[in-house]
């Protein structure tokens, strides 16, 4: 009796020892900073830059922070040019093509300063963490966060799978400065 | 270890000696650590449930202080809504899944084999299993808590909070596997105290002589065996599904219903705070028996009223949906039921009120626990038929007001006599008795505090304040009577502390017991504090429901079972004849074994579905032993009846 | 103020009466049921028999045995009674006249939007966490959840609904007195459940109707220069991706509307008091006050804040 006690006195301990990354809700309104360097097409830029000290997604391995990410895709009507991931006006998030780079940063880059033919600069208009979990988000329509981060479906008619259901992927073609 | 009494007269001291010694040789545990791991003897066992589920219960009330701690003033800043979250989902899954079905159905494992006059369960090693289980479940839980994944949306997890959109991480994934390990657990225990209550029993014991604590047990079992699978369906199979590979059961956009969630859930949900209480009925009779000197009145009754509960517990659960859209006309038909069963417990409150007027009351702790039961259970039973109206269920529903009701209900209802039954077979379980003193500082700070927590909720819900609120603003006014209520959880938490200090101090130095300490009526107290392994050396032939207040008749046993082997002796159903001879496995690894593999299956199955199949592959590994283990042992043997009462094998 | 004790509409009151009733014949049987046990522990009936235990003489055993099926009899009529006034008041709950007010609300985490309907689209009014309502007549609300389920309660008006996702439901009630009256999300739905409060402001019919076309007028351009400043600052940050104001291009549907703002008692679901000092703190960090909630805070430079907020104020 007092062995499975301290059996599982011993187990507990253990996992106190452990965090959990995944699990973490961030609610307070510390914000992550934006990435290093903006990859710039050109020299000229509206604004200042957004200046950072990671090139890691800040919510890539948070399933709170990506699902954030979903709701916030849905709210901010991302899916009129990017159709839930599938593209149209704009391309596809779901695949591995890259036009301006999958890394964090490079996404962050993207969704904040803007980009030619279309896409909207958001970065006075979202506040950095909700860019960072947009990020989030995208990268894990294309399977690159890892898994149990990953949001399930959500609550409206199935047009995809489940970022959960995408299998792990690598990018292949992409035209950034840095792959 | 001594003999049973009364014994048949025909058998000396010295035949009595050699068969009690070998009988001890054959059923005695393994020896050490492994031993304790193999272990398949039902008291071991049942005493592993009880500690376990203690330590739930204090689990579940320290999460309750600091929540408590959190609401004593408004705005307070102890917790942040995501911990309060979890605390709150943490102290409802433990109290009600962890904690208080475990308890109950642990008693009926410990005391039922040894109420009936049987040697063990008729499925020990399943017994076994389904501990394993369930402690699997414990550590599960909490670990998941420490490393903040623990679950958050309540012990209810209602869909679409709980589903994949708003829940992120694999929080409610760790809330729904922990109720599949304790629903497995809960069958298990329910198939094992079915089988042993119909197929075990005593000779002579006919359904109709069976003590009122192994009806209760009884009805439970089966309760549990149509409950549980309905939580098993909706909280493994589609909750867990809809999360983990992309179903629809309750998605409204894809021909889903987050409403059939609350069906499935609270199908289960109601008749289990029966299965709660239930046991806790069955308790209260054989202390009040014990302590008014006088058998029951309205034996029949009380055993329709147990039937009847369980059968209209299934018929209610829609009032836990009264505010939902479904059409009126269906919630009266609920509200109807709801308050009809009030009835059959009425009946029973009746029966024990007529037999303590007509008997001699003795207030031991125990028997003060009983009155304390009737104060507090029936104020919350009357909150329940409030609660059955619909229109004023509207109003308090989802609010402090049914808090009260509940806790009310649970801790006056199951608490109560539970803590009655502590003091009273505490010296059957450890050979010692549990101070009277401190027994009576226990029971005032304990029914004090209860009703000082939980009293002013009603007024709170009457005056607005919701459930699962991780706060509250100060213009509501509602700051006096929480800070009230947090003194009082406090108090519960000293009479509590003043238990847990009785029993460590009694079971090493408390006055020892002997057989029978209470000069009680039941067969368990017909053998030796504690009961040796093999329970009862002889089986007693019974001929009453009260076989120890019998004096002045014969008590022939049953001779010739082996004691070279693990035997039980298998008789009918309704009329305990004896029928069979049936070998009783002998301790065993494959229990534990099989845990392990379930909690791989059912764990692994939130990351992957590769670890199902790794489990399944190792399971058939662990059947094969457990069936193997079987094979060795001879078939059972029917048994030719002579005339007469008494049965001798070869 | 949000009591089921202090009733201010016909069908509180019929729940009022019904909880009185169930109270005082409840708390009867509750002391009866108790005063019994205790007087029957105290009792010394019967003699003590063979083995100690206590007898009872045959008379008294079939008059305790009567006295059971008494009180089980009595049990089950103060249980029919009780059932039948519950199907009486479920009745007169249900009965309602022809209504003059349609209100739809939709449950939002964690905020209400309010919507007062009508065949003409221009006299629509949109509003969030605070519904005015004539006195004397009955409104009726159509209820859903956009997310998760919640359940919207005015203890002082009605009883509660659930508005669940993916279901339409109804719920209504006459005010007949007038006043202010706080209700609560009473569903857990989610981190802020704690603060989703609404408040409903019964008035006499033409003080209604002047606030209904107030509130349907679209607001006015500023033109003092800080005002103009602070209405630039709203339009060019993120705000209007979420929020709207009638007679802008403020349109967005993903936070409550703020057109009128000003002229709501209330900031964030009844969280704070609307005043200036308080708006000031929840624009420049919202997190502070309501853990876990979407609105993010946008790095608003002092003067910015401070004419957006002066821009706000004038929303009335």
């Amino acid at each position: 009796m007092t062995d499975s006690f301290r059996v599982t006195l011993v187990i507990t301990l253990c996992a106190l020892v452990l965090g959990c990354e995944r699990e973490e809700r961030r609610l307070n309104s510390q914000q992550p900073k934006g990435p290093q360097q903006m990859v710039t097409q050109v020299s000229l830029q509206p604004g200042p830059n957004v200046v950072a000290d990671t090139e890691e997604g800040a919510f890539d391995d948070n399933a709170q922070g990506t699902t954030e990410g979903q709701i916030l895709f849905a709210q901010m009507n991302c899916s009129g040019c990017h159709s839930n991931g599938g593209g149209g006006m704009g391309p596809p998030l779901m695949d591995d093509q890259w036009i301006y780079g999958s890394r964090p940063d490079q996404i962050f880059a993207t969704i904040a300063e803007g980009r030619p033919n279309g896409m909207p600069a958001w970065k006075y208009k979202l506040n950095n963490q909700q860019i960072w979990q947009l990020v989030a988000y995208v990268r894990s329509l294309s399977g690159l966060t890892p898994k149990s981060a990953r949001p399930g479906r959500d609550d409206h008619m199935n047009v995809k799978p489940a970022p959960m259901q995408t299998p792990n992927a690598k990018p292949k073609n992409s035209q950034s400065t840095t792959p | 270890m001594t003999a049973p009494l009364p014994i048949d007269q025909t058998f000396d001291t010295a035949t009595v000696a050699r068969v009690t010694a070998e009988l001890d040789a054959t059923w005695r545990e393994r020896p050490g650590f492994w031993g304790w791991l193999t272990s398949v003897d039902h008291k071991a066992i049942g005493r592993r449930y009880i500690v376990t589920a203690f330590l739930m219960f204090i689990a579940g009330g320290l999460e309750a202080a600091i929540m408590r701690t959190q609401l004593a003033v408004p705005e307070n800043h102890l917790l942040g809504p995501d911990r309060y979250n979890q605390l709150f989902t943490t102290h409802g899954t433990t109290m009600m899944f962890l904690f208080a079905v475990p308890m109950m159905t642990a008693m009926g494992i410990y005391f039922v084999p040894l109420m009936i006059g049987a040697r063990n369960v008729a499925f020990p090693r399943l017994n076994a299993f389904g501990y394993w289980t369930y402690l699997v479940g414990v550590v599960f839980l909490y670990v998941s808590l420490f490393a903040n994944t623990g679950p958050d949306t309540g012990w209810f997890a209602y869909v679409p909070l709980s589903g994949p959109a708003f829940s992120p991480g694999h929080r409610v994934d760790v809330w729904a596997q922990l109720v599949t390990f304790t629903e497995i657990s809960a069958l298990c225990v329910a198939v094992n105290i079915i089988v042993t209550t119909f197929k075990l029993r005593a000779p002579g014991m006919s359904l109709n002589r069976m003590p009122i604590f192994v009806w209760a047990q009884l009805v439970v079992a089966f309760m549990v065996v149509f409950a549980m699978p309905a939580v098993a369906a909706g909280s493994t199979l589609m909750l867990a599904t809809d999360r983990a590979v992309n179903m629809h059961w309750f998605n409204p956009a894809e021909g889903g219903d987050a409403l059939l969630w609350q069906h499935i859930f609270w199908f289960f949900g109601h008749p289990e705070v029966y299965i709660i209480f239930l046991p806790a009925m069955g308790m209260v009779t054989p202390i009040i028996e014990t302590f008014c000197r006088r058998r029951v009145i309205g034996y029949t009754a009380l055993v329709m009223a147990n039937v009847a509960t369980a059968f209209f517990a299934f018929g209610l659960w829609v009032h836990h949906m009264f505010a939902t859209p479904i059409p009126e006309l269906g919630q009266s038909l609920f509200t109807a039921a709801s308050m009809v069963i009030a009835v059959p417990t009425g009946v029973q409150i009746f029966c024990w009120i007529a037999t303590i007027w007509t008997g001699r009351a003795r207030l031991t702790v125990p028997m003060l626990f009983i009155l304390g039961f009737f104060f507090t259970f029936v104020n919350g039973g009357i909150t329940g038929v409030m609660l059955a109206s619909v229109a004023f269920d509207k109003q308090v529903h989802d609010t402090f007001f049914v808090v009260a009701h509940l806790h009310y209900v649970l801790i006056g209802g199951g608490l109560m006599p539970l803590f009655g039954a502590f003091y009273y077979w505490f010296p059957k379980v450890s050979g010692r008795l549990l101070s009277e003193r401190l027994g009576k500082w226990h029971f005032w700070l304990f029914l004090i505090g209860v009703n000082v927590t939980f009293f002013p909720m009603h007024a709170l819900g009457l005056d607005g304040m919701p459930r699962r609120v991780y706060t509250y603003l100060a213009p509501t006014g509602w700051g006096t009577l929480n800070f009230l209520a947090t003194l009082g959880a406090y108090t519960i938490a000293l009479g509590v502390l003043v238990f847990i200090v009785n029993a460590l101090r009694s079971w090493r130095a408390g006055e020892l017991a002997g057989d029978n300490p209470w000069d009680s009526s039941g067969l368990e107290w017909a053998t030796s504090s504690p009961a040796p392994p093999y329970n009862f050396a002889f089986p007693i032939i019974i001929d009453s429901v009260h076989p120890l207040w019998e004096t002045n008749v014969e008590h022939p046993v049953v001779t010739g079972l082996r004691t070279d082997r693990r035997e039980i002796l298998v008789t009918t159903t309704t009329d305990a004849v004896p029928e069979s001879r049936h070998a009783a496995p002998d301790p065993s690894i494959w229990p534990l074994y099989l845990a392990g593999c379930m909690a791989l299956l059912f764990i692994g199955s939130i990351f992957s579905p590769y670890f199902v199949l790794i489990a399944i592959g190792l399971s058939v590994f662990g059947l094969l032993g457990w069936g193997l283990q079987s094979t060795k042992k001879i078939e059972p043997e029917l048994v030719q009846l002579p005339t007469g009462a008494m049965v001798e094998g070869a | 103020m949000h009591s089921v004790f202090s009733p201010a509409s016909a069908q509180a009151r019929i729940v009022a009466h019904l909880w009185w009733w169930m109270f005082g014949v409840g708390m009867i049987v509750w002391l009866g049921v108790t005063l019994a046990a205790l007087y029957a522990a105290r009792a010394r009936r019967g003699e003590r028999g063979a083995n100690g235990l206590n007898e009872v003489t045959p008379t008294v055993r079939q008059r305790t045995e009567r006295g059971i099926a008494t009180a089980t009899f009595v049990t089950l009529l103060i249980l029919l009674a009780f059932l039948a006034y519950d199907f009486t008041a479920g009745r007169a709950l249900a009965a309602h006249p022809k209504v003059a007010t349609t209100i739809r609300v939709t449950g939002y985490q964690w905020w209400w939007d309010v919507l007062y309907e009508d065949p003409d689209p221009s006299k629509q009014v949109e509003t969030a966490n605070e519904i005015h309502v004539p006195v004397g007549e009955t409104v009726q609300f159509t209820l859903r959840g956009a997310d998760v389920i919640h359940s919207f309660w005015a203890p002082n008006l009605n009883g509660k609904k659930d508005l669940v996702p993916g279901y339409t439901t109804a719920l209504f009630f006459r005010a007949d007195t007038a006043g202010v009256y706080r209700g609560q999300c009473a569903e857990f739905c989610g981190l802020q459940h704690a603060k989703m409060a609404f408040y409903v402001i019964a008035e006499p019919r033409p003080k209604f109707e002047a606030w209904l076309a107030a509130a349907s007028t679209p607001m006015q351009p500023p033109t003092d220069p800080k005002l103009v400043y602070g209405q630039k600052v709203f339009m060019s940050s993120g705000c209007p991706l979420c929020h709207s104001i009638s007679g802008t291009d403020a349109r967005g549907t993903v936070g409550p509307g703020l057109s009128h703002f000003k002229s709501r008692s209330t900031i964030a679901a009844g969280t704070l008091a609307n005043t200036r000092q308080n708006l000031t703190r929840w624009i420049q960090n919202p997190a502070a006050f309501k853990p876990g909630v979407r609105m993010p805070a946008l790095p608003f430079k002092p003067a910015e804040l401070d004419a957006l907020v002066s821009y706000l104020e004038t929303l009335k």
